[in-house]
């Protein structure tokens, strides 16, 4: 994106700290095309974020973190989304692990302990949900922590963990002993140096190329308190779910948002008709807009909604809700990022040039798929039949 | 019905309903129903069940996964239904 005048992305909130600086997006910018086209991890993004402390954006202030809210972590992850879709998605899964120990976590020893390491030595964390025999389901997990005395031991055929090399912890879930029922589940942070990863194979995908998604034979050793004491049945209920599809949906509209700017000022350069009619492709533009504006009215709302200080179980209905923040946004992006290109033509297709929108759709045919739609809607329809939707402006 | 007969109702939904790995008359009144196999698209079946089975409709501010996590705590929700019914 280096060669594109980058908009910045309109921004969510401006509340708190001030948002992620402009050198930062610059940076992020600057090596996107790369990141891309190498598939490999954008290091130089992630350096520039840890020189500023942002990793440590949603550790509390008094783990020497920023403690910012999750109204400003959106728009940090929107805005860098825009400038590289790759990097945003990273930071975005990062903060939701972040999430996890932080409002879960505070208060046990270890987690507390750890939570500052992230802030002081600007830890980027991964995480390790998915199996091969499992498939995404979050709620279920094949493998089971072993414990030896204070210690435990666990193998996880891991389907998709994203950028594990470069992470220096990830979280990974597992059934809580070797009798547990597959939903009893239990989330620990396992270090790098207690990881053994063995690749199964090689992420040479459509997009989101840099983030690595890859399949490992993950082999975690660690001590006992490692492990969250909360059960992950709550964890991911009060915030791993609606953090993921709050801060997913905020890069998403990062990235359609960047594509519009870019038809945008593809429109603005063509000479203006004398007649007074609108460029070919106008029309295209507006709707887009309107779609995108729609999605993040629907962001604001959810991050409206959600009390930090308080983690409590989603309703039926508040849960379907969760859920369609992401199906609706994940689908609304992309129909954006179309429309963009439907407004460039072929230079909207050209891979190089300031009006190329071809990696923002690539990027963003993934947000459809990390956890699929269709089977996001299926879960979002019993619940509805269970409690009337959260519907009426009151 | 009283207690008694409320909890074996509760128990023969979880049977046919809740996807249990265990017999569902054999799992004591505290015991998680999360950890032996409810999971939350078998919570919407329950839920449904005992509504039609009670006929009642779940109060609103019970609708969430905490009101499922025992069969003491389903059959507290029902029990305090039916009593301001």
């Amino acid at each position: 994106m280096s060669d594109a005048k980058r908009t910045p992305a309109p921004h969510i909130a401006e509340v708190g700290r001030p948002p992620i600086p402009e050198a930062v997006l610059k940076v992020a910018a600057e090596f996107s095309g790369e990141v891309d086209q190498a598939g490999r991890f954008p290091a130089e993004t992630f350096a520039a974020l840890r020189e500023r402390g942002l990793l440590g954006a949603f550790v509390p202030g008094i783990c020497g973190g920023q403690g910012s809210t999750l109204a400003r972590v959106a728009s940090d992850c929107q805005a860098l989304g825009a400038a590289c879709s790759t990097s945003g998605m990273i930071l975005a899964m990062h903060h939701i692990q972040v999430a996890c120990l932080a409002r879960h976590a505070l208060g046990a020893p270890w987690q507390t302990a750890f939570l500052r390491r992230v802030a002081s030595d600007q830890l980027l964390l991964a995480s390790s949900t998915s199996e091969a025999e499992i498939g995404g389901a979050l709620r279920t997990s094949g493998c089971a922590i072993v414990r030896h005395k204070s210690r435990f031991e666990v193998v996880k055929r891991a389907s998709a963990i994203s950028y594990a090399k470069n992470a220096d912890a990830i979280l990974v879930t597992a059934r809580a002993h070797e009798e547990a029922a597959p939903g009893d589940q239990v989330l620990a942070v396992l270090e790098r140096d207690g990881l053994m990863l063995e690749p199964q194979n090689e992420w040479d995908a459509m997009g989101m190329r840099g983030t690595g998604t890859g399949a490992f034979i993950l082999t975690g050793k660690g001590a006992v308190r490692q492990i969250l004491a909360t059960p992950f049945a709550d964890i991911a209920a009060c915030t791993m779910v609606p953090i993921s599809h709050i801060l997913w949906a905020a890069v998403w509209t990062g990235i359609a948002g960047d594509a519009v700017a870019r038809a945008r000022a593809f429109l603005r350069k063509k000479p203006p008709a004398t007649d007074g009619s609108l460029p070919a492709g106008a029309v295209a533009l507006a709707e887009a807009v309107e779609q995108l504006q729609l999605a993040e009215a629907r962001i604001r709302t959810a991050i409206a909604a959600f009390d930090w200080r308080t983690p409590s179980l989603p309703s039926f209905a508040a849960a379907a809700a969760d859920n369609g923040l992401k199906t609706g946004v994940s689908d609304v992006c992309l129909a954006a990022a179309q429309q963009a290109m439907t407004v460039c033509g072929f230079a909207g297709y050209a891979r190089q040039g300031p009006f190329s929108v071809s990696r923002h759709l690539r990027d963003l045919h993934s947000a459809p798929l990390m956890i699929a739609n269709g089977r996001m809607r299926e879960s979002a329809a019993r619940l509805l039949l269970a409690q009337k939707p959260l519907l009426g402006l009151d | 019905m009283g207690h008694e007969g409320t909890e074996g109702a509760i128990r023969e939904i979880l049977a046919a309903y809740g996807r249990l790995n265990r017999p569902a008359a054999e799992i004591a009144l505290d015991a998680d129903l999360f950890a032996v196999g409810l999971d939350s698209q078998a919570v919407v079946n329950v839920m449904l069940a005992i509504e039609e089975r009670f006929d009642f409709e779940f109060p609103e501010n019970r609708l969430n996964r905490a009101a499922f996590t025992t069969l003491r705590s389903i059959a507290e929700v029902v029990e305090n239904a039916r009593a301001s019914a």
